[in-house]
Parts: C-alpha cells; structure tokens; sequence
C-alpha cells in the first residue's frame, strides 16, 4: 500500500542504478533480521487461524482430548441456527450504522471545527479523548447512563415525572445504544481524518469557485466532497472493520442481552466456547465471521477506492 | 472563510460550545457517580454536597487496582519494547532487500494484517493451553506482541522505503561495520518519528485490550485491569459508585499521558486506524 510505489521508482534509470541493483540481487536477503517476528506471528496467528479451519470441521467440545470430524454439518447447523442469523444481522447493524453516523458526525464536526471559531481545540480534544478510553471501560460509563436501576437517563425522566424506561433490557433499543456508544467512542478518529483531508484541499479552488458565483452548498457538492473521497475510503474501511469486530461495549454495556438479542459474532463466539462447550462450532462461526469481515472491508475498499478514481 | 462575519463565527462557537458539553455529559456522570456516598440515591445530574473521596479508597482495596494496573503496565511496556526492537529489525531487510524471498514474506504479513485476532480464538486459546502458558503475562505479552507486528512492520518498513537516505548505510557498510551495528546506530535513531507512532498505538491499544486477557488472564495474580474492572463491576453490579471510581482510576493514566502529549496521539493513532 504505502511504499510500494516508491520501490519500482528505483529499478529503472541510469546504468549506475542497474549495476547497483545487480549488486543486491548477491546480497543476501537478511532473513535472520526478521526470522523473530516470522516466528511469533506464525505461531500465534497464521497457525491459529489454520487450525480453527480444521477445528470448524470438528466437533470438538472445548477440553476433551478427543474428537470426531463431522464433515460440513457444523457448517450446516450454522445456517440452519436463527441464532447465527440474528447475531449476523445485529453484527451489520453495529458495522454498518456506526460506520455510517461515525462518518456522516465525524464530517459535520471536521467541517465546524476547520474553521476559525472560538473553543476549537477544546471542542477537538473532548470529541477525540474517548478514543484512548478501553471500549469496555467506556461501555460502562454509559451503563451509569442508561441503567434502569439509578441512572442519569432515567433521574432525568423522573424529574420531568415521565416514566422510567429499561433501555439497555430492551433489545428494540439496546442494539442501538451499543452503536451510539460506539460512535460516541470512535468518532474523533473520523473527525480528524476528515479534518487532514479538508486542510489538504487548496483554497484556490474555492476562491475560483466564488468568482464563478458556487453557493456554499455547491462548492460543498462539487469541491470538497470529492477532494475528501480518499479520507472517506479510510474512515469507511477502518470503521466498518471496527464495527463487525465489536465485542468489548457489547459484553459491559448489555452483556449481550437479553438472551440473544444483542450479541455480536464476537460474543456469540465467546458464548459457544466458554459457556456452552461448543469449541467446533464456535470455530465454524469464527471462520465465518472471517468470511463476512474480509468480504465487506473489500467491498467497501474497491467501492471508495473506485469513487475516488471517478471523482 | 476568512471573511467570516462576527455574529457567524459567535454562532458556530456556540455550537461547538454544545458540541463539547454533550461529549462531556457521560464523564461528568461518571464523576459525581464515584462521588456520591452509599446511599445517596440522588439524582446523578445532582453534583454531591458530601464528597466520598473514600469510594476510591474503597475501590482501589477491593478491585485490587494496584496490582492490575502494575499488570497491565508491565504487559504494556515489555509489548511495546519488545515491538519496537523485533518490528523495526524485521522492517529493515523487508524494506531494502527486494529479494524474492523477502516479498513472500513481506506478503505474508500484510496478509495477516486481515485476519481478526478474534476469529482464530479457539485454536489460540487451545494452543495456550497445551503449551502450558495459561494465566502469565509472558502469554499476554506474546500475543499483543504477535498481533501488532504486522501493523509494525508496516509502517517501518514504508518509512525506511520513503525517508531513509541509502547512502548513509552504503558508507557505514564501507568503514566496515556490521549490518545490526549499521541498523542500530544508523537507520534505527532515524527511525523517530514512526517509532513514535507505533509507541502510541501499541501502548493505548494493549493498555485497553480485553480481548485477549479475559481469554488468558483470569486467575487473580495476572489481572489486567479491565479484567479486574469486569470482575468488579460483575459483584457489585449494585454499588456503581464504587465501580465508577474503579472505571476513574483505570482510566486515568492514560487520559493524563494524553493530555500531555495530544498532538503525538492524534499523529500516532491516525497511522494506526488502519488496524481498527
């Protein structure tokens, strides 16, 4: 990605450069410099994640020192279980509408705070300071918030002498908290992106754009939208990675309650390992979860990355 | 935008104004929360007349804070040493050597730069168990190790590429010095800026993970202090006060270090968002 431009730069030119080359195609390749970190990642992820491919075609309980290969059928238990489709459509929903609101937020704070206003740095700093706080710290905090039991939601409802309502028990609202506490958390990321990418637009283009008479919404539309589609392209792709990986707010701001109804893949996983015995078949539902991130952070790589080329 | 009127700019600062009380709304929650005495049932909006400085007191004793944080402080620190040595050695031949061999494996870590951490944790967790390294922070270590060395290697590797002038190493190689004196005393300190970086990201990274060390870290010596907060907050789901100024307390190092040095987190963990 970066950097790999820069290297064929190097390989052509003058006869100087080809003798040099020559020279270090003897050289040797170094490989002890790396063999450390060779070994610690194939060790403890490459391998891993190899034999979670052979575990998924097992059925495997957890601790017992036997198993049996059970062919597909983990895989066709998976999509036979409502449960894997529910956690699956609550997975998108953490993934795609917090990469939405992070993006569409972070963009309208990037656009207030690049301009010359007063409390600006102050405004930045407290948007972005949840991004250092651990996620299930901050899952937390915002059950402090939302609890039914003394929380500030609820104190604020029995001032106004409305009745108390249990937001993080009830799973038509909680699977929308855990993405706003999301996006509470993350947004500062997009918002300083957005904010490089609008310093990086030259203000020839707007002043160009004023003589010719643009209204502030179509300098908007025509210039700034499409010089920012490469941070629109990271942000999509960080933040919907980000997303679909979700497990920390989950488990400390609803525990993925009540029963099912607020789990992630992450969770369901944890879940199937550690409190049902399902070792083979959490490993199925990890090798999924795998499949749906790669798909969709491709998807959303090629889709942005082909924008910006239209753009 | 320069010629913004006086009564345009009054507005929009007011905005942001808004913007930032609401950001600061849950932690002025969390703070009179933690400062109220038990069996204060006031509203949390309400700030405290007495102030319980002793729930932290109090906290701090029954969640062992004391002993997680230096946990997590050792696991992060020796990870974050340990990165920067292995990661920015490994970078080097990956960046200047285009051997054949050195591609495959220059792929083989960006290919892994993709993979969940998450969705390989049964195998882990099973191979943690069978090599006997369950409850150490040596497992903690190796793994935070392990899963930030691609992202590393990344970004040494570019910046080697982009912003290390080869000549430097051309003539050192001339005088005679060895390739890992070359690296240490001659690209390494030129490495500043990225080393920065990574330092920032691994540090605020594994100082917060729970991921991995509620699957490795659960008997009582080993702790995190997300470990030790998620216990604590599990028996006593019904005393917030003291796990609000548990949560304080677990926090606060890492809020001070980056009031301290904001412009280097920001720098730092815009390069590392590729990871998530």
């Amino acid at each position: 990605m970066i950097g790999v431009e820069t290297r064929s730069k190097s390989m052509a030119g003058s006869s100087v450069e080809v003798e040099r080359n020559r020279k270090r195609r003897k050289e040797s390749s170094l490989w002890w410099m790396y063999l450390p970190a060779l070994a610690a990642v194939c060790f403890f992820i490459l391998y891993p994640f190899l034999n979670g491919i052979k575990i998924s075609f097992t059925n495997w309980n957890g601790f017992s020192q036997t198993y049996d290969y059970v062919g597909f059928s983990q895989y066709t238990r998976m999509l036979k279980d409502p449960n894997t489709w529910l956690v699956v459509k609550n997975t998108l929903l953490y993934g795609v509408g917090s990469t939405v609101l992070q993006n569409v937020i972070g963009l309208g704070y990037a656009l207030l705070l690049n301009q010359k206003i007063h409390m600006r740095n102050f405004t930045r700093t407290i948007v972005y300071l949840p991004v250092i706080i651990s996620p299930l710290i901050m899952g937390y905090i915002f059950y402090f918030f939302f609890a039914y039991q003394g929380g500030a939601l609820n104190d604020l409802l029995v001032f106004f002498g409305w009745d108390k309502i249990n937001a993080l028990g009830d799973p038509k609202i909680n699977i929308w908290l855990i993405v706003f506490v999301n996006t509470f958390q993350f947004v500062g990321i997009a918002m300083i992106i957005y904010l490089a990418g609008l310093q990086s637009i030259s203000k020839d283009y707007y002043e160009a754009a004023q003589i010719d008479g643009a209204s502030s919404f179509q300098q908007f539309k025509n210039i700034t939208l499409p010089m920012l589609m490469p941070s629109i392209t990271i942000n999509m792709v960080i933040n919907i990675i980000g997303g679909l990986k979700l497990f920390d707010v989950i488990i400390s701001l609803t525990g993925g309650g009540p029963g099912y109804a607020s789990q992630s893949m992450s969770t369901f996983m944890y879940d199937l390992y550690f409190n049902r015995q399902d070792a083979g078949y959490a490993a199925t539902q990890g090798v999924f979860m795998a499949i749906i991130i790669l798909i969709l952070s491709l998807a959303a790589l090629v889709y942005f990355k082909r924008k910006e080329i239209e753009a | 935008m320069d010629y913004m009127g006086k009564k345009k700019k009054w507005l929009l600062s007011g905005v942001a104004l808004l913007i930032s009380a609401f950001h600061l709304i849950p932690f002025y929650i969390l703070i009179t929360t933690a400062l109220k005495e038990r069996g204060d049932f006031s509203s949390k909006w309400v700030f405290p007349k007495v102030l319980a400085f002793e729930n932290f007191a109090e906290a701090w004793e029954t969640a062992s804070l004391g002993h997680a944080l230096s946990n997590t402080s050792i696991i992060t620190f020796v990870s974050a040493l340990l990165l920067i040595i292995f990661g920015s050695m490994a970078a080097y031949p990956l960046a200047r050597r285009q051997t054949k061999l050195n591609k495959f494996v220059f792929m083989i870590f960006i290919a892994v730069m993709v993979i969940p951490p998450l969705t390989a944790l049964v195998p882990l967790y099973k191979l943690v168990v069978d090599i006997g390294m369950m409850n150490t922070l040596e497992i903690a270590i190796l793994n935070n190790v392990a899963s930030f060395l691609p992202l590393t290697i990344f970004l040494y590797s570019g910046f080697i590429r982009s912003t290390i002038p080869k000549e430097l190493e051309e003539a050192a190689k001339m005088d005679g010095a060895s390739t890992l004196g070359i690296f240490f005393r001659i690209v390494f300190p030129l490495l500043k800026p990225v080393t920065a970086s990574i330092l920032i990201i691994s540090c605020v990274f594994i100082w917060n993970d729970y991921q991995f060390a509620i699957f490795f870290l659960q008997a009582e010596e080993v702790k995190t202090s997300t470990v030790a907060l998620a216990g604590f907050f599990g028996e006593n789901a019904n005393r917030m006060n003291l796990v609000a100024a548990a949560a304080i307390m677990a926090v606060l190092p890492m809020v001070i270090l980056f009031l301290l040095l904001q412009k280097h987190f920001v720098k730092g963990l815009a390069s590392g968002s590729v990871k998530g």
